[in-house]
């Protein structure tokens, strides 16, 4: 029992029980996510207006300084500050443990929060418009690195408290057997957490004493551990909301994984082969070998890619065998028509899955080709990619649970719930409309990072197609769209803490009561016993298959008509 | 809810899969395995691979050879910075260098014919982004990349910079003749 002076609540909408400590802890963290959300959504708007060609509304040394922070403020800050959340709500509330070292957890907050607040106000100051990546020798003030390097001791901490919290839950048998799925996808994310970290540490560190000039880094060196950073930040983002997917098909449609043994053995393939894909972004390079690159750029033969695959069958396999076992049992698809689509948890996680798997993850894939990669690095086409993982996979996801989170967690009842029911689909397809054309624009070659496609005051301009144009305009139009759905979900999210109704906080008591194991379905008892429990969503998976297979074979249609090269 | 809560039975590995599941895990690895042997077979059979023959330089190495080259072959001047046009013979080693924020200088290539180009950054990254044909290329300073090309179609392409690479970035554009 524990010998620590806390208490735990449980929520009477729920049956989650909250440790005090860590109830404070994913609190702040969670809020301090969305406060940069909010804050790298209003950059966004500088970011859409200038690549518009017809508005180029910021001047050029501006829109590079808005487009370093869009970049940092987003992929960076806004999400890790919400995986150090969810990472304490599994260990913490899933396991019912106290929180270990809550100290600890304040002084990693402490830091996470003055180490990006300081990156931006540096990057405000106008000398570090270096773009997240800040390849060296493209140097920006100390305070840059710095700030990435307050911000990433800070996550650290967070991952030791995680860590050190599921000690404690097995050493005081707050739970038997072994952790719930969601608590091993949690785990998993903080594994390649702290190996993203530690890469970042390696790098980050040699750059900031590069800015100060005390050693030089060489170009290259930085690029490849940097990537180990960049891309593996990504890698965290993906474990961690296909964790999210598995909780929410638990807590809204009472869904159970279709096995455990094949999730828990898809979130083991990510530990050890998904920071592969650093590669991605190093296939175009010098100096690195082809078979370092087809090792690592194919995920070691693909397998973590094997295991989103999966991940992407068993989610909604999970939702269809819980809805059938509800009785929507006619054809294929009653289990999908008849889910819950009025409510913004489910909405917005489905919407997220299907346009991460058919925008994000097929992309994904083509792109990280060796050879296909030459027809898209550096091209706006990698953004459209990563929009497609980043904002419709995991923000699209990661909203969906502040909204259960809301009345849960924060005991407030969701303001303006008509809206709330209709952001998921407003951000979700702008966002995949967004993420179609912003590619579009990427298959005719237009650049990323580039303010002026007109190439305003160049002597030879290059004249991109129509079609490019056109494109470009489109990906403003969607991304608009996509900016309104975000203010929407930050002003719910938000005015629900500040305005909400007030709801009750349920029985508070001064020990854990232990978490009982799942109630026991009808498992298989040899292989096949139970039938194709669901077969709607295996037409899905043929679905994306067919669609996957398609896509990348044009691709290398069109590669075999270009220059050669070798 | 089991996903929330530890497995009903402490044995959970030990469970048979479904039939969904066995059979998607056989589809999906199927298809990993097509996509390793096309990108590791395209090596062999296909046409498109990036070199990997790498020489470490200095700016001041790779000016050297990029100006020999442009005094032998040079065969008129473009644009009011008279950024030479050059025409090195087929077979040859051709020299492309990006700088903040220019290539030098420009080439000027046979269709069908192949060429050694030796690519580096003077400065930051740069990027290689041929237009319209859309082959892209990392330019890393300190680093001489060597690509052996074989222009397939004769015109007039451009050459972006698509790495972000400061102010003047979105200035950096220039040209390569293909006749």
């Amino acid at each position: 029992m524990s010998t620590v002076a806390t208490t735990y609540r449980t929520c009477p909408r729920s049956g989650l029980q909250f440790e005090n400590q860590a109830e404070r802890l994913i609190k702040f963290n969670i809020v301090a996510g969305v406060l940069w959300l909010a804050f790298g959504g209003i950059l966004a708007i500088g970011v859409v207006l200038t690549r518009w060609p017809a508005f180029r509304w910021l001047e050029a040394d501006t829109f590079y300084m808005v487009l370093t922070a869009h970049g940092l403020d987003m992929l960076i800050f806004w999400l890790m500050f919400f995986e150090i959340a969810f990472m304490y709500f599994c260990a913490s509330v899933l396991l019912r443990c106290r929180i270990a070292a809550p100290k600890v957890a304040w002084l990693g907050f402490a830091l996470m929060a003055i180490g990006s607040i300081l990156n931006n106000v540096v990057v405000f100051q106008g000398s570090s418009s270096v773009m997240m990546t800040s390849y060296v020798p493209m140097m920006a003030d100390p305070n840059f690195y710095l700030g990435i390097i307050l911000f990433a001791v800070g996550a650290l901490l967070g991952c030791a408290v995680f860590f050190g919290t599921l000690v404690v839950a097995r050493r005081e048998k707050t739970y038997e057997g072994s952790v719930p799925l969601v608590t091993f996808g949690g785990m998993t994310a903080a594994i390649i957490m702290v190996f993203t970290l530690l890469s970042g540490a390696i790098i980050i560190i040699p750059a900031w004493l590069m800015s100060l000039g005390v050693m030089n880094v060489d170009p290259l060196i930085y690029r490849t551990v940097w990537w180990a950073l960049g891309h593996s930040s990504q890698q965290v983002n993906v474990a961690m909301h296909v964790t999210v997917w598995y909780f929410v098909a638990a807590v809204v449609l009472g869904a159970k994984p279709m096995s455990e043994r094949v999730s828990r053995m898809a979130f083991f393939l990510y530990i050890l082969f998904l920071q592969l894909a650093s590669a991605h972004h190093l296939l175009g390079d010098p100096g690195l070998s082809t078979a370092w690159k087809i090792t690592n750029t194919s995920y070691f033969m693909y397998l973590a890619v094997l295991a989103s695959m999966l991940h992407g069958l068993t989610v909604p396999g999970a939702m269809e065998v819980a809805q059938r076992q509800r009785g929507f049992t006619k054809g294929l698809f009653e289990w999908l028509r008849k889910a819950p689509w009025g409510n913004p948890v489910f909405s917005a996680v489905f919407i997220s899955l299907i346009g991460f798997g058919f925008l994000g993850g097929i992309t994904g894939v083509m792109m990280g080709t060796e050879q296909l990669n030459l027809i898209i690095h550096n091209t706006i086409y990698v953004p459209g990619h990563f929009h497609a993982t980043v904002v419709v996979g995991t923000t699209l996801t990661f909203m969906a649970v502040i909204y259960y989170l809301i009345p849960v967690l924060f005991k407030r009842e969701l303001i303006a719930p008509t809206l709330a029911k209709w952001q998921p689909y407003l951000f979700g397809l702008s966002m995949y409309f967004f993420c179609l054309v912003m590619m579009g624009a990427g298959t005719l070659g237009v650049s990323r990072r580039h303010w002026d496609m007109a190439f305003q005051g160049a002597a030879l301009a290059y004249e991109w197609p129509g079609a490019a144009y056109l494109m470009m305009a489109l990906v403003g139009i969607g991304g608009i769209i996509a900016i309104f759905g975000g203010i929407a979900f930050v002003y719910i999210a938000l005015g629900s803490l500040l305005w909400g109704r007030k709801l009750e906080p349920g029985a508070s008591s001064a020990t854990f009561t232990p978490l009982e194991r799942s109630a026991p379905s009808a498992a298989a008892q040899t292989y096949g016993s139970i039938g194709f429990t669901a077969p709607g969503t295996f037409v899905l998976a043929m679905v994306f298959l067919v669609a996957f297979v398609v896509y990348y074979f044009i691709n290398w249609k069109y590669l075999s008509t270009l220059w050669g090269l070798s | 809810m089991s996903a929330i809560h530890p497995p009903a039975d402490r044995l959970w590995y030990k469970h048979p899969i479904d039939r969904v599941e066995g059979t998607w895990i056989a589809i999906a690895l199927i298809w990993c395995i097509i996509l390793f042997v096309m990108m590791t077979g395209w090596h062999v059979w296909g046409k498109q691979n990036l070199s990997t023959e790498t020489y470490r330089t200095t700016p001041a190495q790779f000016m050297a050879k990029t100006q020999a080259m442009v005094d032998e072959y040079t065969v008129r001047t473009e644009t009011d910075e008279e950024i030479p046009v050059v025409a090195p013979p087929p077979g040859s080693d051709v020299y492309l260098l990006g700088r903040l924020w220019s290539f030098w200088p420009i080439l000027e290539l046979e269709k069908d014919k192949t060429y050694r180009l030796h690519i580096t950054a003077m400065d930051y990254n740069h990027g290689l982004s041929l237009q319209p044909a859309n082959i892209n290329i990392q330019m890393v300073p300190g680093f001489e990349h060597v690509v052996t090309v074989t222009p397939n179609e004769a015109g007039t392409y451009s050459i972006v910079c698509n790495e972000y690479c400061g102010i003047g970035h979105h200035r950096m554009v220039s040209r390569l003749y293909v006749k």
